[in-house]
């Protein structure tokens, strides 16, 4: 929008249908789209000085998603800031009531979009706890799993730093961090297949085994992010304009942090080491060696540290999982039993992943058996006893937990997920009233609220 | 985390010696000593999703109770007892004992059934209690069980411990004719988006909450969406002649 133009027409009198002010119930209201706050200036007259609310959202560029803030204000001052939300609910827990367990991982996996692997870990920590099989999850499927989170970390953390960097104006932070998070979906695809919504982790493992050159893949991109990730150290740790809008920005302690449920980098930023990673490792975490990263300012150049420096601790435990993976080649990646394993293992093809050729011909020309076992564990799936679980992970928002409920049936009863961008955005208020308007951004971002996640 | 159900001598004795270690269902098993009552939240009919004429099985004629993991006996195993002492100790000193109507340990978790009208009291104390600390609550979530009469909607509050590095499950029920359950927001403030979400989903009345309003679905939205007397909707999709039902409507396999 040329910005004079429409000024210039509305000081001349010519009706605008959209933007021009209109007398409601609550008072005048004025719809502005970016550079004409003119408009409102003028329009408002003698009756500045009444309180002013302005929406910003759902469709907004710095507002992280579809989120919508209620803002009131006082010149620049917040004086008070709400979050509407549910624009993006697209009602997955209860299409997974009518799914099979294992399709669940197909829905959950579209929640929160940038951190996919966790959405399915979680849910299948749990379906695999009311299984009880969690012992038997082969090491190769548990420590593929834990490559794919971690990869996932430095793809998430890089789009949090990298949107955030946008949201204030640091449009080279922005390109740089999509840029390196586009070799992490590149492995994505090469490993799942998928560079989305992979719905890789299976009750009872991961879909497929690694495919040939995948580890020579993962090492390269371990090299190149040694070079690259102090790039963004360099770019913007002592940077004055980044920190001059990020320091003291979005304040929340440690005991704001524990009342309003607030978990990973907003809460390591108070200085507190917790991380379920450490705490209550899953998935064989405990093998691994490396940080819990923190910072001691509580506020959203602390939270840029935090992850900034938790990509460096996923790249060691990237590295850790690889070299593991290099001795497990041929190990199993799904559980033995076969009343849970899917019947065949999956692979590639020109067209995407689907059922091996070999499966096919084998259920299809030899083993009239192995048809049946096929096509009942396919359409039927199978039973979990009844009961309620919850395995929460550490994400790289936060905690995420999936409460799964089983009536002992062959589909979710419930399953309800506990996301943290849900609950962390729920600090908006606390962090941003009685700071600027450009500040609410600031503090959003520091959250990096995923409204894939919140919505649900 | 350890787990208290590793250790098989921890195990409550839920199961007779002599029974067989082939079908361990709940509903399979005797009854435990102590004479806790086994409870039906429904029936489950048939095996394969038909019923009527189109059943040539002979399995439509199945019927099964579904049971839920019922209440254990002392000892729970592990840090499980250390906190269901303390939080008995607490409640003796009160005239609340009553407060904790079960206890069900189930895969290395446990779960408190408490009374709903005594929720916020339990809450408080296991939030300030030194032994207890459960400073952080992570989730509120719904569940609706249609055919538990007089319980058909629950509350599950997931509560962790920081300080002692531990997790416990609290769950308070209510009866869809009175959906009333109070509010945990004065004490855990991060409840408050939760249990307008559960509002929102399920329709249970937050007695307390400061906003109780829709917060996922719009403000006129009709009904609540997670009910299971709630449709999923969808219509059927066509193809190539061919019409598939939308997912709610297909044949399940119960």
């Amino acid at each position: 929008m040329t910005s004079t133009d429409h000024s210039a027409g509305n000081s001349a009198g010519q009706q605008d249908l959209y933007a021009d002010p209109s007398e409601t119930s609550q008072g005048k209201v004025f719809t502005v789209t970016g550079q004409d706050w003119d408009s409102i200036t003028q329009g408002l007259g003698d009756s500045a000085d009444e309180r002013v609310v302005v929406n910003m959202g759902p469709q907004h560029p710095s507002t992280h998603g579809v989120l919508r803030l209620i803002l009131e204000l006082e010149g620049e001052t917040v004086t008070e800031a709400r979050c509407g939300i549910g624009y993006l609910h697209t009602g997955i827990e209860k299409n997974m009531e009518y799914r099979s367990w294992v399709q669940g991982t197909t829905f959950c996996t579209r929640m929160d979009y940038l951190s996919p692997f966790y959405n399915e870990a979680t849910y299948v920590l749990g379906v695999e706890r009311l299984l009880d099989i969690e012992d038997d999850i082969p090491e190769k499927a548990q420590v593929m799993r834990v490559l794919l989170m971690e990869l996932n970390r430095i793809s998430s953390h890089l789009v949090a730093i990298a949107t955030g960097g946008m949201e204030i104006g640091a449009l080279t932070v922005m390109t740089i961090g999509f840029r390196e998070r586009e070799l992490v979906l590149d492995l994505f695809e090469l490993i799942t297949g998928l560079r989305m919504n992979h719905a890789f982790i299976r009750p009872g493992g991961v879909a497929q085994d690694l495919p040939p050159g995948a580890l020579d893949e993962i090492r390269d991109f371990i090299a190149l992010m040694r070079k690259r990730l102090p790039e963004y150290a360099a770019l913007c740790n002592a940077n004055p304009i980044f920190k001059a809008r990020l320091e003291g920005v979005g304040h929340l302690d440690l005991a704001g942090c524990l009342a309003l449920g607030l978990t990973g980098p907003p809460l390591r930023s108070t200085g507190y080491a917790w991380d379920l990673r450490k705490t209550q490792p899953y998935s064989g975490y405990e093998d691994y060696d490396f940080d819990v990263q923190t910072w001691d300012t509580a506020d959203a150049y602390g939270r840029f540290r935090v992850r900034l420096a938790e990509m460096d601790e996923s790249l060691k435990i990237v590295e850790q999982a690889a070299n593991r993976l290099a001795d497990l080649e041929g190990a199993p990646v799904m559980v033995g039993d076969k009343k849970i394993a899917w019947p065949s293992q999956l692979a590639i093809g020109s067209d995407g992943m689907g059922n091996s050729l070999d499966h096919i011909r084998h259920i299809m020309g030899e083993s009239m058996e192995a048809l049946i076992h096929h096509f009942k564990l396919v359409t039927e799936g199978f039973r979990v006893p009844a009961g309620q679980a919850y395995v929460p992970v550490e994400s790289p928002r936060g905690e995420l937990g999936a409460h799964v409920v089983s009536d002992g049936g062959t589909r979710p009863f419930r399953a309800h997920f506990r996301d943290p961008s849900f609950t962390n955005l729920q600090a908006t208020s606390v962090m941003s009233e009685g700071g600027m308007v450009a500040d609410v951004i600031v503090a959003i971002a520091s959250i990096d609220p995923v409204m894939g996640g919140v919505d649900r | 985390m350890s787990n208290p159900q590793d250790n098989p001598s921890d195990k409550p004795e839920t199961a007779h010696v002599d029974q067989p270690a082939v079908e361990q269902s709940p509903e399979n098993l005797p009854a435990p000593p102590g004479g806790t009552e086994v409870r039906s939240v429904g029936q489950r009919r048939g095996m394969f999703g038909v019923s009527g004429t189109g059943d040539t099985s002979g399995y439509g004629g199945l019927v099964a109770p579904i049971v839920f993991p019922s209440p254990s006996q002392r000892p729970y195993g592990g840090w499980f007892d250390e906190v269901a002492d303390a939080l008995e100790a607490r409640l003796g000193q009160t005239d609340l004992t009553a407060a904790v109507e079960s206890v069900v340990v189930h895969r290395g978790e446990i779960t408190f059934h408490v009374r709903r009208e005594d929720l916020p009291f339990v809450a408080q104390m296991l939030r300030d209690d030194e032994d207890l600390r459960f400073e952080f609550c992570a989730s509120v979530s719904g569940v609706h069980y249609p055919d538990d009469a007089g319980r058909e909607l629950h509350a599950v509050y997931h509560l962790l411990s920081m300080t002692h590095n531990r997790r416990i499950r609290l769950e308070v029920t209510c009866p869809d004719a009175d959906p009333h359950v109070p509010s945990l927001v004065s004490i855990y403030p991060t409840a408050d988006w939760h249990e307008r979400e559960t509002w929102d989903m399920f329709g249970i009345v937050f007695d307390g909450h400061p906003a109780m309003t829709r917060i996922l679905m719009p403000d006129d939205w009709p009904g609540h969406p997670q009910r299971k007397d709630y449709p999923l909707g969808g219509i059927p999709v066509e193809y190539k002649g061919g019409s598939v039902p939308p997912p709610d409507q297909r044949r399940s396999y119960t």
